[in-house]
C-alpha cells in the first residue's frame, strides 16, 4: 500500500454515518490528487464493517477500520488517528468541522505538532497548502498559506458534494492500543432536546425571528404576524440563548432542520449555522436592515428595511 | 478550586467596511468581549458564588487596548486578570499553536483546576484553542458544553455537549479539565455599577514574551493570511423596493401567491 496523501476520518453517531463523512471523501480526493497520492479513510468505533461498506465510494483507495468502542469518545479517536498517522504517514489529516471533530482535531494537531486550520470552505495545493475560510461572521473570506509538510484540516459541512459511486478500496482492520475504559471523559448517554407541543419541522409556513427583534417584548409583533398569516413562529439561536423562546423553536445546525413552503426570516442575518437548518425551504423571504446580510444570498425575495416598519404593515395586510 | 477563564477581545465589523491588504481597516473595527467568553466568565463567577471556586482568574492575549474588555470580566466578578502581549506578535496571525504557547506559561504558573474558554472567537472562529490547550497541559477536556455541574468532591464535571440536530451528549469529565463553553450555558449578567467600580481596583498583571519564557522565534506561526476579500454575493433574490407600506403590500401578494392565507 502506498503512502496516502490524505487520511480522512469518518464521523458517525448512533449507528449512522453523518453526511459530512461523504463530503470528506470528495474534499479528500481533490486534495489527494493535488498532492499526488492516495486517499485513505479511517472509521473508528461502532459497526466499522458496515460503515466501511458505505464509505467505499469512488476515489477511496483504502479504508482502515478501528473496531474499538461504540460511540464517539475523543480519546479513542485521538489515539486511533495518531497511530494511523504514525503507521501510514499521510500529508493531510482531514476531519469534519463538527462538534465532535472540534473535540479531538485540535488535540491531534497539538500532539502531532502539526498546523491546524479549521472550518475550511475551500482548499488548494500547489507545493504548499492554501486554505480558504470565513472570518468576521462570514463578512470576509481569507486565504491562509500553511507552512509545513503535514497538516490537519477540518472542513465545513455542506461545502463539498457527497462522494458517490462504488469504490475499490481495500478494507483493513487496524490494531491500536486504545481502551475506552481509560477515557477521562465518559459518555453517559444522549438526550433529544427541543421536544414539546410545537413541531416547527411540521409547519408549512414559518415566521422566523432573529437578533434584529432587539427586545423580548417585541416578540409580540412576530406572534401577531404569525397569527395573521396562520403561520408558526420559529427563531434563530440568539433568541433561544436569551431564553425568549424554548429550544423547540430553534432552526439551525444545533436546532431543527426545516423545509417549509414559506420561510419568512425577520431580523436574521443568516449565519452559516442557521442557514444549514433552513436552506431547503421552498420559498425563502428575508427582511433585514443590512443589504449585505448573508440571508439575502439564499433568499428568493427580500426587503431591505426595518422590521419595525415593515411587519406592522404586513400584519395590516393580512388582517 | 481555582478557575481560569480565557477571554478574548474580538473585532466586529459593521455593515460597511474597507479591506486594506489582508486586514480590515482599523477605523471600521469595533472591539468587544467575545460573546462565548461572556458565558465562560459567568460560569466561573457562579462557581465562586456557589462556594466551589476560591478564585476566578481571567486570562487574555491582547494589546493594551484590550484591558477595557478584560475589565468587563473583572466587573462581572473575576478576581484578577493576566494579560499577555508583546510587540513581536502584534502583526502576525496568531495560530492555535502560538496561542497555546502563550497560555501554557500562565497556566503553569497559576495551576488552575478548571479552565473555561469560549467555544470560539467571533472574529476568526477557529474553535480550537481550548482543546489544544488541554492537550498541551495534560488536562481532560470537553468541547461545546452547554450545561455544567461540577462535583468538586468527586473530581468530575458533569456536562452536556451540544451536538448537531438537537441532540445533547451527557458526559462525565475528570477534573482538572478544559471546557469550551457554548452560548446559552447560562444567562451572563450585566456588570453592576458597584462591580465596575471594584474592577478599577482589581489587578491586571501584564506579561510579555520574556515573562512567559518565550522568544520571538518561538511564536513564529505556521499560518499566513495571503488574501482577504468580500465574498461575491450569490444573491438572486428579488429585492422588493418601496417604503414600508408599499413593500409590505407587495410582499403580502407574494405570500398569497405562495399559498399563505389568513
Amino acid at each position: 500500500m502506498a503512502d496516502p496523501a490524505v487520511l480522512a476520518v469518518a464521523e458517525h453517531r448512533r449507528g449512522e454515518l453523518r453526511e459530512v463523512s461523504f463530503e470528506l471523501l470528495t474534499a479528500g480526493r481533490e486534495l489527494a490528487d493535488a498532492i499526488g497520492g492516495e486517499l485513505h479513510v479511517a472509521v473508528v468505533s461502532g459497526d466499522v464493517e458496515s460503515h466501511a461498506d458505505s464509505l467505499n465510494r469512488e476515489g477511496v483507495d483504502a479504508i482502515h477500520t478501528v473496531p474499538v468502542g461504540e460511540e464517539f469518545d475523543h480519546s479513542v479517536y485521538q489515539g486511533s488517528v495518531e497511530a494511523l498517522v504514525d503507521a501510514h504517514d499521510p500529508t493531510t489529516v482531514l476531519l469534519p468541522n463538527s462538534v465532535n471533530g472540534l473535540d479531538y482535531a485540535p488535540a491531534v494537531a497539538e500532539s502531532l505538532g502539526i498546523p491546524l486550520v479549521t472550518d475550511a470552505i475551500d482548499v488548494a495545493y500547489d507545493d504548499a497548502l492554501t486554505v480558504t475560510r470565513e472570518q468576521y461572521g462570514s463578512k470576509v473570506e481569507t486565504t491562509l498559506a500553511v507552512e509545513g509538510d503535514r497538516f490537519a484540516l477540518t472542513i465545513r459541512g455542506g461545502e463539498w458534494p457527497a462522494a458517490t459511486g462504488t469504490g475499490e478500496a481495500t478494507v483493513e482492520s487496524f490494531d491500536v492500543d486504545v481502551d475506552p475504559s481509560d477515557s477521562g471523559a465518559r459518555v453517559q448517554g444522549y438526550e433529544e432536546v427541543g421536544g414539546g407541543d410545537v413541531d416547527i419541522a411540521d409547519a408549512d409556513v414559518l415566521v422566523s425571528v432573529g437578533r434584529g427583534i432587539e427586545e423580548e417584548e417585541n416578540l409580540e409583533l412576530i406572534f401577531d404576524l404569525a397569527e395573521a398569516m396562520d403561520a408558526t413562529v420559529s427563531s434563530s439561536r440568539p433568541i433561544v440563548d436569551n431564553g425568549w423562546l424554548p429550544k423547540n423553536r430553534q432552526v439551525g445546525q444545533s436546532g431543527k432542520v426545516v423545509t417549509p413552503d414559506v420561510y419568512l426570516a425577520i431580523g436574521i442575518s443568516g449565519a452559516v449555522q442557521h442557514v444549514a437548518g433552513m436552506k431547503g425551504s421552498e420559498t425563502i423571504i428575508a427582511i433585514n436592515t443590512d443589504p449585505n446580510a448573508p440571508i439575502f444570498d439564499i433568499a428568493d425575495y427580500g426587503i431591505v428595511g426595518d422590521l419595525f416598519d415593515v411587519v406592522p404593515e404586513l400584519i395590516d395586510d393580512f388582517e | 478550586m481555582k478557575v481560569l477563564v480565557t477571554v478574548k477581545e474580538v473585532a466586529e465589523v459593521g455593515d460597511d467596511f474597507a479591506i486594506e491588504g489582508t486586514e480590515i481597516a482599523e477605523s471600521d473595527l469595533e472591539y468587544d468581549l467575545n460573546e462565548w467568553d461572556d458565558y465562560a466568565i459567568e460560569a466561573g463567577v457562579r462557581l465562586a458564588e456557589d462556594g466551589i471556586a476560591d478564585e476566578v482568574v481571567a486570562l487574555t492575549i491582547g494589546p493594551e487596548r484590550s484591558e477595557e474588555t478584560i475589565r468587563m470580566a473583572l466587573a462581572k466578578g473575576a478576581d484578577r486578570a493576566v494579560r499577555v502581549w508583546d510587540d513581536a506578535i502584534a502583526d502576525s496571525f496568531l495560530d492555535v499553536d502560538t496561542k497555546v504557547d502563550l497560555l501554557e506559561a500562565v497556566v503553569d504558573e497559576e495551576e488552575p483546576d478548571l479552565v473555561l474558554t469560549g467555544v470560539q472567537a467571533a472574529d476568526d472562529a477557529f474553535g480550537a484553542t481550548g482543546v489544544a490547550l488541554a492537550e498541551r497541559i495534560g488536562f481532560e477536556h470537553a468541547a461545546v458544553v452547554n450545561d455544567l455541574e461540577l462535583d468538586a468532591d468527586a473530581g468530575v464535571a458533569n456536562v452536556r455537549r451540544e451536538l448537531e440536530g438537537g441532540v445533547e451528549e451527557l458526559t462525565e469529565v475528570d477534573v482538572p479539565a478544559v471546557l469550551t463553553v457554548q452560548t446559552g450555558l447560562n444567562e451572563p449578567r450585566y456588570a453592576s455599577l458597584r462591580g465596575i467600580r471594584q474592577a478599577q481596583r482589581k489587578e491586571i498583571a501584564t506579561k510579555d514574551l520574556a515573562d512567559v519564557g518565550l522568544s520571538p522565534d518561538d511564536v513564529e506561526g505556521a499560518l499566513t493570511v495571503t488574501s482577504m476579500y468580500e465574498p461575491e454575493s450569490e444573491s438572486d433574490a428579488e429585492i422588493i423596493e418601496g417604503d414600508a407600506d408599499e413593500a409590505a403590500g407587495r410582499l403580502a401578494e407574494v405570500l398569497r401567491e405562495k399559498g399563505v392565507e389568513a
